[in-house]
């Protein structure tokens, strides 16, 4: 790969994004335009995230790269495979290993600290988008911070469905100013995107937007003071490592409705059980009852 | 018991020696040849050079090639490679009306300075599927012109023009040129970034849209002015040279469209223009490029914005193909976790519809 730059991208290229990221991250939430380049991965899956990622990535750093929560999702194991050959950087599967983790859909289960950076891989950044499709508008909804249309569609959502029916990619307030996407992940995370310790950095590639949550900002998810927001909830352990305090994946396990959930965060699970936590499905679980092992 | 699924990495890699393995197909048929594709597919290389942004037989053929003979992925190939190339200077802008013509013909005019040239064309073939190309077939060689047409030919829109009858095509301010290969586009765009953008716009987007504004869509009544293949000289400005320094010809198509007439009480009326171009022999594309073009200078000439076409945002941002069909086809990827969240959601909603509801649920 002798004949590409570090990590890809050449470094004016490269500056250019930083130049992006850092006007992200002084105005909070705020979509900063940049000159998104053709990337070797399709749009759509990730070049985003790889962008920043590459204009962010230094020989030293470790890089961590989850689809889904899991390291082994074949996105995420291509986008790992195009950092190592490209920048030849360390990769990891341990959350506390890494200091760069790019994401699709989820925010690990295992708290970030200071020493590490979120990259998001964004649709779609505009979360206005699906309210008022052109741009020349949003862009002056958000200028004046005119988020009326947003708390009618939750509304609406309310009075229709008596839930507010936005269950991934719901809206938040950055610092009191943007309205912004956390991208496509389950609402059951956004807590976690509040006061977070890490710099959090969101890449779109197809749309050309770069946004950013500092650490320490604080970040709340859109409510009503009667319909106060609320995380997804599980009414199961995960059956590998037995956690209750994690986001599940179904998974569907015959044809007659036989199903399970598991961790979707592969490396928090398979923590967990070689720290000895076993769920009641596990393999390495005791077998009181082998019929039911079928 | 459950077992989590691993091997993705394995998985992709055989993926890929499969797909390999189906490109190259039966190992007795021979292997198709880059420079074939070049010369007896050279249309389709026309086509992934447009809307690829680079000018590169070669490299569009072996992209066809790789790619299996889809062409939105050939076209992605060349434009991922055209990004990492290094920019080191603009040439000047091309004069097609010293193309050397292949192929030039007005639908406005019987006759002109230079004539009707029909050149490589489709379009008076029956299209009678020619059994006889199923044998390697001895092709004559064509026909040619007694004298070397190289009478001067002047473009049918400088012709209409030198009698005030048609707008005026904007005069060079020489003012930077936009490029959205580097900087994001923004709205309103320029008629330079329209341009751009619907040059390396999606063959087939451009088309429908050209055509909807002929069913009444945002209608510009359109005449073919004229339409020219050929080669162009491109020049460009070295430092310490005294002259342009020419790198070379390409093959483009231009086609000017003559629109719809404007006027007011103080200005006479005139045509107006829609401008398409392309690399290669691409006549579809330039037509509907030109199309529209005017359609989207309607803001211009004050017209009421009715269809698709005359829509800026909706046009430039759903033209690039490469976009577009990475953004459909990413639904490919995993959705699980969003998936799980609107499940849950759907089974909590219908528990309570259920308990409010139980023998509507039955």
């Amino acid at each position: 790969m002798s004949a590409y730059n570090f990590a890809y991208l050449d470094e004016q290229t490269k500056r250019m994004i930083r130049r992006a990221i850092l006007k992200a991250i002084a105005v909070p939430g705020y979509q900063v335009p940049f000159a998104s380049r053709e990337m070797p991965m399709p749009y759509g899956w990730g070049t985003g995230g790889v962008q920043v990622t590459a204009s962010i990535l230094g020989p030293d750093d470790v890089l961590k790269v989850i689809d889904q929560g899991a390291d082994d999702t074949t996105n995420a194991v291509s986008i790992r495979a195009f950092f190592a050959k490209t920048a030849g950087v360390k990769t990891t599967t341990a959350t506390t290993e890494a200091t760069v983790i790019q994401t699709r859909h989820r925010f690990p289960e295992t708290n970030l600290g200071a020493h590490q950076v979120l990259v998001y891989q964004v649709p779609i950044p505009e979360p206005l988008r699906f309210l008022e499709p052109r741009e020349t508008e949003t862009r002056t909804l958000h200028a004046l911070a005119e988020y009326g249309l947003m708390h009618v569609k939750l509304y609406e959502d309310i009075a229709r469905h008596g839930h507010i029916a936005t269950t991934y990619a719901y809206p938040v307030s950055v610092n009191g100013r943007y309205v912004m996407d956390p991208s496509p992940i389950p609402k059951y995370d956004n807590p976690r995107l509040d006061d977070c310790e890490a710099l959090q950095l969101f890449g779109a590639g197809r749309e050309k937007r770069i946004y950013a949550i500092p650490p320490h900002t604080k970040v709340v998810s859109l409510d009503f003071e009667d319909h106060p927001f609320e995380p997804t909830k599980f009414e199961h352990p995960c059956a590998l490592c037995g956690s209750t305090m994690s986001y599940l994946d179904e998974v569907v396990t015959d044809d007659a409705g036989g199903r399970m959930f598991v961790c979707s965060d592969t490396d928090y699970c398979e923590t967990r059980q070689r720290e000895g936590h076993i769920g009641h499905l596990n393999a390495a679980a005791p077998q009181t009852c082998p019929e039911a092992a079928e | 018991m459950y077992v989590a699924v691993k091997g993705g990495e394995r998985a992709i890699e055989n993926a890929h020696r499969l797909l390999a393995d189906k490109r190259r197909g039966p190992r007795d048929v021979p292997e198709l040849t880059p420079a074939q594709i070049d010369e007896q597919l050279s249309l389709a290389v026309d086509r992934v050079m447009s809307e690829g942004s680079l000018y590169d037989r070669a490299l569009a053929a072996l992209a066809i090639k790789q790619a299996r003979g889809d062409l939105i992925e050939a076209i992605f190939l060349v434009r991922a490679y055209r990004t990492t190339l290094p920019r080191f200077g603009y040439s000047h802008p091309l004069d097609t009306g010293a193309m050397q013509v292949r192929r030039r013909i007005s639908a406005t005019y019987k006759d002109l300075p230079g004539g009707q040239v029909l050149g490589p064309t489709f379009d008076y073939t029956h299209r009678l599927i020619d059994f006889s190309l199923m044998e390697q077939d001895a092709v004559p060689a064509p026909a040619t012109a007694p004298h070397a047409a190289q009478t001067a030919m002047p473009r049918v829109a400088d012709i209409i023009g030198s009698g005030d009858m048609i707008e005026a095509s904007p005069p060079d301010e020489g003012a930077p040129v936009s490029d959205l290969t580097r900087d994001p586009l923004a709205f309103p765009a320029p008629r330079d970034l329209c341009l751009q953008n619907l040059a390396r716009g999606d063959e087939g987007f451009l088309l429908a849209l050209g055509y909807s504004t002929q069913r009444g869509y945002g209608r510009n009544h359109p005449f073919v002015g004229e339409i020219r293949l050929g080669e162009v000289q491109v020049e460009v400005e070295v430092e310490g040279l005294p002259f342009a320094a020419p790198l070379g010809a390409v093959t483009l198509t231009e086609c000017q469209m003559v629109n719809q007439f404007v006027g007011s009480k103080t200005e006479a009326p005139k045509f107006t223009r829609g401008y398409g171009l392309s690399f290669g022999q691409c006549e579809r594309r330039a037509m509907s490029m030109a199309l529209v073009d005017r359609a989207l200078r309607a803001g211009e000439f004050e017209e009421e914005r009715k269809g698709p076409a005359q829509d800026e945002e909706f046009v430039l941002s759903h033209s690039d193909n490469v976009q577009a069909t990475g953004f459909v086809e990413h639904l490919k990827l995993p959705h699980y976790v969003d998936f799980q969240a609107e499940l849950a959601l759907l089974r909590e909603m219908r528990g309570e519809n259920h308990a409010s509801h139980p023998e509507a649920a039955e």
